[in-house]
């Protein structure tokens, strides 16, 4: 009993460490900018305060930024969730030539660094004139390895009589596919979509290349152009790491039992 | 009606029901769109980029490609000489070999502590507060990090103003901006680890632990004797996964110091990053070359070591 209270005690303090730095920032944003850079430190808002929201509103262009993350992380979840379970499907139930050769290809696209492929991918891009539009943001992910990964290894997991029967039923392997095993998937679609607009939310590098107007900028982007020109506004910067981090943590909040549970499978397997 | 006349007839024959060889077309339609996406946006530009690497490429090259001469391997010898890419190569090596046992011992740590017997729902609890910080923006948090530890409006050096010691400016001092990016780097990747290991550590039968005690096992001993080895495959898995990842670390100094002070937080990545930056394609298709043949002759290697154990 004793040691189930340190135990506690110990997660308890562990935690406050890990969440400190999101605490006090999020405090920090209802501080007036003045107040923020008061010494002795306030915990919380001596004086509650918005005007870091409304500044960063007026400032920058928050909202079309917002939008466009929206926007790019819901077309890249539509995107993986059916190209991650087709080619996942392939590999787990199919029998095909080179199919193991081709799977060990989606584990090396796992293992490139993405500033060894970031150049040419840019120049290609260019030259298919998708510079500065979202699907120049999105084609190069719309199936992730790690996805194809994760659904495999939960397609392998439907015993192979459920698709013989229908096989014998005379249903295509596209039926099959539509109508068995999707539906059986949606866990692990559960997991991949959340897993995917996470990815997507917090993208930083490739949109910032490809993203070259103030109306294209994603949340990262136009917070990271922002940072560099007031490197010491940290009122404004903070309301705006708060923007981008918090609708992350809220579908976390409700979903994590499904990252949880697939990130455990996928690493387990 | 035509289908149920015919079932019989087959379900007589079972081991007649085809295994389908006449399915491996319609394979390959399903792995489309992997094969399409790998070639175009992946696998092309990754042969590109070798190509561009036997090259004196710069980026005034990119309208007509054909025009730049031959190198053959000068960039590669080139990098050795170089200062800023040994510094980079050797400020990889050492965030690497850090920050890679600081994450797994803490995520272990965290995983080991949540296994031992907590309540479901504050579990639940702690566990998505440790790993908040890996499903976090990298620039919310650069920003929150550059705000706590500024040297005069940060709450960190203001704390331990109180117990008498001047804190140092952290990002601008050459000696501290590094540690920083590691124990950043810890914190935020912990909690991956911790998710994997504890669903590992409840996949641990039961009865493993009452035979270690009917044998008189005690605490350390099991830990050592069941625990561990049980754990290893996913162990592995967090190895392999967190080195890879880990070995092109690049955001992470980007946003919080550029890579300053003086190249003190420049990897290998930034390094790269920053002469694609000055348009020296071709020097920076050889480092990324070499880097790539690193991070993959990296994971086949520990793959083997573990298999083997």
């Amino acid at each position: 009993m004793r040691r189930r209270v340190s135990t506690y005690v110990l997660l308890a303090a562990g935690l406050l460490v890990v969440v400190f730095p999101f605490l006090w920032t999020l405090l920090a944003s209802f501080k007036p900018e003045g107040e923020i850079r008061r010494n002795p430190p306030t915990l919380l808002p001596a004086e509650w305060t918005a005007s870091n929201y409304t500044g960063l509103f007026e400032r920058m262009n928050m909202g079309t930024a917002f939008l466009n993350s929206a926007v790019i992380a819901i077309a890249l979840v539509v995107a993986n969730l059916l190209f991650c379970s087709m080619v996942g499907y392939a590999f787990a139930k199919l029998r095909f030539r080179f199919r193991n050769t081709l799977f060990g290809l989606v584990m090396v696209q796992m293992m490139v660094p993405a500033i060894v492929v970031m150049v040419p991918q840019f120049v290609l891009i260019a030259k298919l004139g998708l510079v500065n539009t979202f699907l120049g943001i999105v084609l190069p992910f719309v199936v992730a390895p790690l996805g194809i990964f994760m659904m495999r290894q939960f397609i392998a997991d439907i015993p192979d009589e459920l698709l013989q029967a229908a096989r014998v039923d005379g249903a295509r392997e596209f039926r099959v596919f539509f109508s068995i095993v999707l539906p059986l998937c949606r866990p692990a679609l559960a997991t991949l979509g959340l897993i995917t607009f996470m990815t997507s939310w917090n993208n930083f590098l490739w949109p910032a290349v490809v993203a070259q107007s103030e109306d294209m900028y994603t949340l990262p982007v136009a917070l990271a152009i922002f940072s560099n020109a007031q490197a010491t506004q940290y009122g404004l910067l903070i309301a705006g790491a708060v923007v981008v981090v918090a609708p992350i943590l809220l579908l976390f909040l409700f979903l994590q039992r499904y990252f949880v549970q697939g990130i455990a499978s996928t690493g387990l397997k | 009606m035509a289908t149920t006349l015919e079932r019989p007839a087959v379900l007589k024959r079972p081991p007649a029901v085809p295994r389908r060889p006449a399915n491996s077309w319609v394979a390959w339609i399903f792995v489309l769109p992997f094969l399409v996406v790998f070639v175009v946006f992946w696998a092309g530009p990754l042969l590109a980029g070798l190509g561009m690497s036997f090259t004196d490429m710069r980026s005034t090259d990119v309208r007509d490609p054909l025009a730049v001469d031959v190198v053959g391997v000068e960039n590669y010898l080139r990098l050795f000489d170089d200062e800023l890419m040994r510094k980079a190569a050797l400020n990889t090596l050492i965030f690497v070999v850090t920050t890679l046992p600081l994450t797994i011992v803490l995520g272990l740590a965290a995983a080991v502590a949540l296994n031992s017997g907590i309540a479901r729902l504050p579990a639940a609890f702690f566990r998505l507060g440790y790993y908040t910080p890996y499903i976090t923006s990298i620039i919310g948090i650069a920003v929150a990090w550059r705000f706590l530890l500024d040297p005069d409006a940060g709450p960190v050096n203001q704390f331990l103003g109180w117990i008498g010691i001047d804190g140092p400016a952290w990002l601008s001092d050459e000696r501290t901006a590094l540690p920083v990016i590691i124990v950043m780097t810890a914190w935020r990747s912990f909690g991956f680890d911790m998710v994997v290991l504890l669903a590992a550590l409840q996949g641990i039968p039961k009865e493993l632990y009452e035979a270690a005690d009917i044998d008189g096992a005690g605490r350390r001993q099991r830990f050592r004797s069941v625990t561990v080895p049980m754990l290893k495959p996913a162990l592995l898995f967090c190895t392999v996964y967190s080195s890879i990842g880990f070995a092109q670390f690049m955001e992470e100094p980007l946003v919080m110091t550029k890579g300053g002070p003086a190249g003190a937080t420049t990897s290998a990545s930034l390094a790269i990053y920053n002469q694609f930056g000055a348009g020296a394609y071709g020097y920076a298709g050889a480092a990324a070359t070499v880097l790539f043949t690193v991070i993959v002759a990296l994971a086949f290697l520990q793959f083997r070591i573990g298999r083997r154990s």
